[in-house]
Order: structure tokens, then C-alpha cells, then sequence
């Protein structure tokens, strides 16, 4: 199958100007007639069935939540970029391009980015027009701030809850979609098939949640927002409803799923304390600007620690290996997310963990509150101060910087991180790949679009921070509305989808027939088992470093593992009434076979980049190597039970020359 | 430590409801919600049905989860969502009343989720400003003075879990409603609307059968963001400018 990217000729700073000037449009008569469907509401979701709705077309649109509102784009924290260059320092559309083509360590594509750098100065006026609370400073303006791999200021933000405040933003704009009669909305129902009509997507089945019926739903296009699938790993940042469902069932009936082994691993989320953790909680990024991370030089003072005989403040300041200052002199404590984490494994690897589970690093702030302590006495005039006061005084400033966080870390962990390191580990956290989209978000299956997080094309292997929530607006706001025209002005003859028709019976019977035969298995171990186990595999051989002989035989214990699944679940109840655990199920399903298919992604591709880190590419200190002479790719999967095959579009760079990342 | 559960069970909305009795070995360090996971766990593994429950985020922002525990919306801890809430909260030995929101605005679908869909009706009947894509102006055309931006933020952050309506002696929606009103109205782009943003989301709110407000504070008190009452005052100042005052009346 050949991949074709439908990038416009021209030049990149023209292209997506020019391509939106010249492409086929539907006529507002038209529009009214055309039918389309918006699975899922985050950012992505929510902006794009809303704009479909102000443009005049019929929507369709669903959430597995109970409201729109509840998509996981809410709890984003950091913030969102856009070339703005409010701050006149240097900011410009292809700086942020090149920015964020570089942070994806040269595994995305060239064209997609820039366009994303050009509409993210849209979405910040669309947003500020909905009544978007942005952080403002004393003149009324809006404030930005700095976050990683970046020299300038292009981040905006709404206190820690930017996520949520966008989210509310597009959630308003597609209520108000509703209350004008233009979108449909089917909350609490779950898309668990694709429906395709001589080739084109045409429709879904959704499973009613309440009744636990599958309905039939046709339109004339399909467009996917349904976010992504850490949860595959089990543990990560990700909420516990995230799943891969929907764009599973899509890749079943044809679509690819592209590059799934780019996983992004955050280095400071709360470690895993038990068994019985359901989720990891990030702490953000910010705080390595003050805290030092390190481990116990000796194994034996680690030991001492997981057994709780020792603690942090036992440990001599020279029997600590502050390994990333060691190891990164140039970057030390701020080098980028990738990095960090492989570091924080390299560490535990060795057994010089700090926790219970041997999974922890501290991440320490006595320096930070020594120094601020000190300045602080100067500035206050306090002269020959003791320790204690140069600790009240280095408190103080620690926690008006970092007061939050520190109160939620203290809640969770019911430590105190003033007087105590905070322990943390690397988490999952955002997945990079997802489903192979065109230039215009389109996937291989004419008719069916992919935006946001569930797509693959804009980040490559490495996503940089507050760029999740500019792509999600972005696709859904600027790109979707102009990019379906395409597809659309072909079908203004086409009647209504009608629901009843042989494709849609089929794929209805198959839903259920799926449905039922997980409730008949009746097995004695439960969904969440089975899910945990999987998560453990996932992580141990296709998490933050990854080789052929681990991948491999990763891959036959997931094949075994699912293979046990269709043998000894246990789902409670029935499929026509509300029932949680068969939906767990059917998720969990999935994801034990795109388990499969990124270990063997992560197989096909011998090289190092971004958050792909495979231990037999890299440099003798031990940094990631990339091999652009034959990765240069795009891997897209074609999902088959006994062997699923790779389709590969290779990556032009014509604007941005190929470099090595390095932090040293 | 040992917890006796006591949780409300119901099969859906027709059916009656009754406390069903549980005891559950939790660990100090887990989340409430990871307490109600073991519960479930067990109930699997002995083939009964688990308690349905409502989640998603598990870190206080997504307003999913909703338990009335001994009595509490979210619980004994101030500030906190029923996901943030951890079992030190608790002592060993100590029995634990488990309930949904209560409120005929808010009918119970299972066990412990009910529908909250009225809220969403809600903000449908003019929680938003009129702008499609694509009219807006450039950002900083608008300026708007900080501190009346934070404190359209701070009624922002109300998460729609409803934990006011539960606290109310009434089911009233008063504070969530409010917080939205406040939001939009204090920003230059809402105020456009804001007469008869205010008169439709009330007539909406009192169609959903929500109560009336009689000022307990009970909503603020359980609040897990801390969204004040004083938005509840400026609505009714709006409200009533709007009614007597406004060329339209919705």
C-alpha cells in the first residue's frame, strides 16, 4: 500500500495558505445535508463538532463520559503554545516549527508542523473570545511564560488548570452548538466499530451505555478525537477511562496505526506505592528548576532505605550520586523529559532506588532552600543568621514558588517535602503515534479523519511541553473545518447513509457477537488483572528502554497473555444493561492487541529517537543515536492476528537540516 | 487497617435502594477510590456484581467522581474531591457510610452514579459567549484589568461535580450555575450577553426541578474548589436587572 502524504506543492511558509485558498469548498446549501460524526470531546473533539456545527452541517457527536465536559484534555496543567511573539523576544511561526520539529527529534512531518505554528496565534484570539481566563499581567495584557527545549516565551496559560479552562471553552461553544439544534449530542455512549460503505467510512455502532444496546449511527464522514492510549501501560498520568478503543476498532477495519511505540515517559510523577495504584499523579516540570535529583552512591544505603531503616537525611552528601549533574553537566537537573527518565531507570537498574519498591529518586530542594534562606537573610538585613532561620527563612521563598505542589505532594504521600525529598518516578504520560492521517487529517480509509492527540503527525518521537493542547484546538478549530471540504464536496450527491443497509446490520451483529463472548467466557480472573499484568509487560520491555530480545519475547507474552484473557476472564452481568466491567473488558481487549503491535514497532525500528531509547543504539555514553538513513519513516501498521504488517512513508526534511540532540 | 463499608446499592432508577454491608482491608496510603477498587476486586473474585461508581481523572479536575461519605459530599477532607481523599483519613475499625448525590435534579442511574446531565442543560441554555470560529480579534485587543480576570478564574474552576447541589438542604444549583454566570459576565467578551445569559440559564436551572436557594453556605463549605457564595449574590443582582431592567425578557 503506498502512503500518500497529499502535502501541497510550494513552499512551506505558503503552503497550507495557498492549499486553503484553491481547495474544494461545500456550499452552505449543501452542508445542511451533509451529515457528519465526532467521536470523542476533548480539545480536539469538542472544537471541531462545534465548528462543524457554526459552519451548517449536521453533527453527530459522542462521549463515553456523561458530559462533554469530562474529556482527559482537563487536566492538562502547564499551558499552550503560540507564536505570538507578545513578548518581542524572538518569537516567530517558524521558530516554534523548528522547535517543535527539533523536540520531535526529526520523526514528524515538515508540513503539518508549520501549519500548526501558523494557527496557533488563532486559537489564542478564539479562545480569549470565548471567555478564556488567560493568566494577564497589570496592564491588562496577556502574560506567557518559558517551558522546556524553547528560548522564548510563547506559553500561555490559565493558572495550573489551562487544560481545563480551554476545554470549558470548547465544551461551551459545542454547547451552544446544541442548544441551536446543530450538533446531536449522544453522551455516554461508547464507539465500538467503524462502519464502511464500498470503501468509505459511513458511519459507527455505539454501544448505549446506560442500556448496554449497540445503536447504528450513519453520516457521511467519520472523525475521530479520542485521545490516546497510555493506559495500555496501565499505570500512567492518564485517566482511567483513556483507552484506545475507538481507534482500535477503526484499525480493524482498515485505518493504520502509525508509529505506536513513540511513548512519551514524564521523569516526576508520584512512584507507585502499592499494588492496589490505580493511577500516577504528575508533579510538573517546574520543579527541577530548584530541585536536585539524585540517588545513594552505595547499593547497601539503598537497601537501608527500601527496608525503612535509613532515610534520605542519613545519607552523607558524599555518598550521594547526583547523577544527572554528573552525567549532563551543560543541562544538569533541566535536561529535557526523555532524557531524564532514562536516567532515573539507569539509576533504580542499578538498585540504588529510594522507596520501598526500589522505584523511586529523590528529587531534593535543601540546596534550593539553603541558597534562597541565605539571600533572603541578606535582603531581609539579618546578620550572622543560625541554621534554623536560614531554613525558615529558604522555606518561605520555596513555597510561595512551589506552595502548591508541595501541598499536593504532602496529601498524597503524607510526607512533608520541606524536611524530606520528594521521591518520584517516570510515568507515562502522552503517546506520540496513533492513527496514519494525510496532510488533511485523513486516514487511509477515504472518509475517515483523525485529530489530536489520537492522530500521529504533528510531535514525531518527543512531544515538548504545552504542545498537546495546541494541536488538539488546532486540528479542531483550523485544520478539520477546511481539510474535510476535499472529501465532502465530492458526496453533495450522496443520500442520506441509510442505517439499515447490509454494512451496518454486519458490523452491529459483529459488535454484539464481540460483547457476548466476553461475558460467556466466565472465567475466574478478573478485567483488572488481566490489565495490570499486561501494563507490567508493556513496561518492563517496551517502556523507557527497549532491545530486540526484550521486544520479542514481549511480544509472545502478550500473545499468551491474550490468549489467557479469551479463556479466564470474568465479566460480570450482561451486555444490554450498564455495566462497567464489560466495558473495561472490551477496552482491555484492545489494548492487549496494539500491546502487541508497538513491541513490534519498537522492533522494526533499529534505531534510537526521542522517547523510542533502544539500548543497542546508543553512544558510548549512552545517549540516544538516531539513523536517519534508514529511519527516516514513518511506520504505519496494518493490524492482522498472526502477523501484522508495517506500510512506510518516508520523512522529507526540505526546511530543517538534520542534527544530533545533545545536552552535555 | 479494617474499614466497615456501608454502601448504597440500587440496581437503576426504578428500583429501591438499600445500605449493603462491607468489610474491606485497605492501607493507609490508598485514595478512597482505590479502597472502593479492593471492594470491587473482591466482589469479582466471589462472581458478585461490583459497585458502579463514577471516575475518571482521579486527580480532583475532571468532576466525575461523586460520593457522599458519612454524610460529606467528597468526604471529611476540605478542598477535596472524593478522588483526592486518601484512607488516613479514616481510622481502623472505622465504619463508612457510602451514598450518591441526592437530588431529584440528579436521579440515581447505579449504585452510587446518578445523572447530572440537567448541568450540561444548563450551561446549553447560555453558559457560553456567541463567537464562531474564526470572528475572533486579535488577543490583546482586549485588555482586561488582572484582577477582575482572576476573579472570573476563580469561578472558572468550578469542576461540575455537583457536590453543591448534594450539600444543599434544597438541591439547589445556585452555586454552580453562578460560578458560570460570574465567569462570563466579568469579562468584557461576556458581558455582551450577559441579560439574558442570566434570565435563560435560571429559568433552566428551576425547569431541571433544582431547589431554591435559602443561604445556608452548605455549597461553599463543601465546595472542592472553594467557589465562593458571592458569586450566588451577583447573580441575583444580575438576575433581578435583568427581569425588571432588560429590553428582552427570555
Amino acid at each position: 500500500m503506498e502512503l500518500k502524504s497529499n502535502i501541497p506543492e510550494g513552499k512551506i511558509a505558503t503552503k497550507w495558505e495557498n492549499y486553503r485558498g484553491k481547495m474544494n469548498l461545500v456550499a452552505p446549501n449543501n452542508k445542511r445535508r451533509l451529515e457528519i460524526i465526532v467521536v470523542g470531546t476533548g480539545l480536539a473533539g469538542a472544537s471541531a463538532a462545534a465548528t462543524f456545527g457554526e459552519l451548517g452541517y449536521k453533527v453527530k457527536c459522542f462521549t463515553f463520559h456523561d458530559s462533554p465536559r469530562r474529556a482527559h484534555s482537563i487536566a492538562a496543567q502547564g499551558g499552550i503554545n503560540a507564536a505570538k511573539n507578545y513578548q518581542n523576544d524572538g518569537d516567530s511561526v517558524y521558530r516554534l516549527f523548528y522547535d517543535t520539529v527539533k523536540g520531535g527529534d526529526y520523526r514528524s512531518r515538515e508540513a503539518n508542523v508549520h501549519r500548526l505554528a501558523e494557527v496557533s496565534r488563532n486559537i489564542i484570539d478564539q479562545c480569549v473570545a470565548q471567555g478564556v481566563p488567560f493568566a494577564r499581567e497589570y496592564g491588562g495584557l496577556l502574560a506567557n511564560r518559558s517551558f522546556g527545549g524553547v528560548q522564548v516565551s510563547r506559553t500561555f496559560y490559565a493558572r495550573g488548570q489551562t487544560g481545563q479552562q480551554l476545554l470549558l471553552g470548547a465544551y461551551q461553544a459545542l454547547s451552544r452548538q446544541i442548544s441551536l439544534g446543530n450538533v446531536e449530542m449522544y453522551n455516554r455512549h461508547e464507539m465500538l466499530d467503524l462502519v464502511k460503505i464500498d470503501g468509505k467510512a459511513r458511519g459507527i455502532i455505539a454501544r448505549n451505555m446506560l442500556t448496554g444496546k449497540s445503536e447504528r449511527f450513519p453520516a457521511h464522514c467519520v472523525v475521530l478525537a479520542t485521545g490516546g492510549y497510555g493506559n495500555v501501560f496501565y499505570l500512567s498520568t492518564n485517566a482511567m477511562g483513556s483507552n484506545v478503543t475507538a481507534a482500535w476498532r477503526a484499525v480493524k477495519k482498515g485505518a493504520l496505526m502509525a508509529n505506536p511505540c513513540y511513548t512519551q515517559i514524564h521523569p516526576t510523577c508520584i512512584p507507585v506505592s502499592g499494588e492496589y495504584q490505580s493511577k500516577l499523579t504528575l508533579m510538573s516540570e517546574s520543579l527541577r528548576n530548584d530541585g536536585r535529583v539524585w540517588v545513594p552512591n552505595k547499593v547497601e544505603d539503598a537497601e537501608a532505605i527500601q527496608r525503612g531503616e535509613k532515610t534520605a537525611l542519613d545519607i552523607e552528601e558524599s555518598d550521594r550520586d547526583y547523577y544527572l549533574e554528573r552525567r549532563y553537566p551543560a543541562f544538569g537537573n533541566l535536561v529535557p523529559r526523555d532524557v531524564a527518565s532514562r536516567a532515573a531507570k539507569v539509576a533504580c537498574d542499578e538498585g540504588k532506588g529510594v522507596s520501598k519498591t526500589g522505584l523511586a529518586v529523590y528529587l531534593d530542594f535543601a540546596a534550593a532552600i539553603q541558597r534562597y534562606g541565605k539571600s533572603a537573610a541578606i535582603s531581609q538585613g539579618i546578620k550572622n543568621p543560625n541554621d534554623d532561620k536560614i531554613i525558615e527563612l529558604g522555606e518561605a521563598v520555596v513555597k510561595e514558588k512551589y506552595g502548591n505542589l508541595f501541598q499536593m505532594y504532602e496529601k498524597i504521600t503524607a510526607e512533608n517535602p520541606y524536611k524530606m525529598p520528594m521521591k518520584i518516578y517516570p510515568a507515562v504520560h502522552y503517546t506520540m503515534g496513533g492513527v496514519w492521517v494525510d496532510y488533511n487529517l485523513e486516514t487511509n480509509v477515504p472518509g475517515l479523519f483523525c485529530l489530536g492527540e489520537a492522530n500521529f503527525s504533528d510531535h514525531g518521537a518527543n512531544r515538548l511541553g504545552a504542545s498537546a493542547l495546541m494541536q488538539g484546538l488546532a486540528d479542531g478549530y483550523f485544520v478539520i473545518p477546511y481539510t474535510v471540504g476535499p472529501f465532502l464536496s465530492k458526496e453533495i450527491r450522496t443520500p442520506q447513509i441509510d442505517a439499515n443497509s447490509p454494512e451496518f446490520l454486519a458490523a452491529e451483529k459483529e459488535t454484539n457477537e464481540k460483547l457476548e463472548r466476553l461475558i460467556k467466557i466466565q472465567g475466574n480472573q478478573s478485567v483488572e488483572s488481566f490489565h495490570r499484568r499486561l501494563g507490567k509487560i508493556m513496561w518492563e520491555y517496551c517502556g523507557m528502554a527497549r532491545d530486540a530480545e526484550g521486544l520479542k519475547k514481549g511480544r509472545q507474552m502478550i500473545r499468551d497473555l491474550r490468549a489467557e484473557f479469551y479463556n479466564d476472564v470474568f465479566v460480570p452481568g450482561e451486555v444490554n444493561e450498564f455495566n462497567p466491567e464489560l466495558e473495561k473488558a472490551s477496552r482491555v481487549a484492545d489494548f492487549l492487541e496494539l500491546g502487541e503491535v508497538m513491541m513490534l514497532d519498537a522492533l522494526d525500528r533499529d534505531e534510537s529517537c526521542g522517547g523510542h531509547f533502544r539500548s543497542e543504539y546508543a553512544s558510548e555514553e549512552g545517549e540516544a543515536k538516531r539513523n536517519d538513513e534508514d529511519y527516516a519513516y514513518v511506520a504505519a501498521w496494518e493490524w492482522d492476528e498472526i502477523e501484522p504488517k508495517v506500510h512506510k512513508e518516508h520523512l522529507e526534511f526540505k526546511d530543517i537540516e538534520l542534527k544530533t540532540r545533545s545536552y552535555k | 487497617m479494617k474499614i466497615h463499608l456501608k454502601v448504597w446499592r440500587q440496581r437503576n432508577g426504578e428500583s429501591k435502594g438499600y445500605l449493603e454491608d462491607h468489610q474491606v482491608e485497605a492501607d493507609e496510603h490508598m485514595s478512597f477510590l482505590e479502597m472502593m477498587d479492593v471492594l470491587n476486586e473482591d466482589l469479582v473474585s466471589k462472581k458478585e456484581t461490583p459497585v458502579a461508581f463514577e471516575h475518571d481523572c482521579r486527580e480532583g479536575i475532571c468532576g466525575s467522581c461523586n460520593m457522599v461519605i458519612n454524610g460529606q459530599p467528597h468526604g471529611p477532607d476540605s478542598g477535596t474531591t472524593t478522588c483526592q481523599l486518601h484512607m488516613r483519613s479514616f481510622k481502623d475499625g472505622d465504619t463508612v457510610v457510602v451514598e450518591p448525590w441526592r437530588a431529584v435534579a440528579f436521579p440515581v442511574i447505579k449504585d452510587l452514579i446518578v445523572d447530572r446531565s440537567s448541568f450540561d442543560r444548563i450551561i446549553q441554555a447560555g453558559g457560553y459567549i456567541s463567537v464562531n470560529t474564526g470572528q475572533a480579534q486579535d488577543g490583546n485587543a482586549i485588555p482586561i484589568e488582572k484582577g477582575r480576570s482572576a476573579f472570573a478564574m476563580d469561578a472558572a474552576e468550578c469542576i461540575g461535580c455537583g457536590a453543591c447541589v448534594a450539600a444543599c438542604p434544597n438541591a439547589s444549583a445556585m452555586l454552580f450555575t453562578s460560578a458560570k454566570v460570574a465567569h462570563l459576565g466579568t469579562m468584557p467578551q461576556g458581558e455582551v450577553e450577559q441579560s439574558t445569559r442570566v434570565q435563560s440559564m435560571v429559568k433552566q436551572m428551576d425547569l431541571e426541578g433544582f431547589g431554591m436557594c435559602s443561604n445556608t453556605g452548605a455549597c461553599e463549605a463543601e465546595c472542592p474548589k472553594g467557589i465562593s457564595i458571592t458569586n450566588i449574590a451577583l447573580m441575583n443582582r444580575q438576575y433581578a436587572g435583568s427581569v425588571l431592567g432588560s429590553e428582552k425578557s427570555v
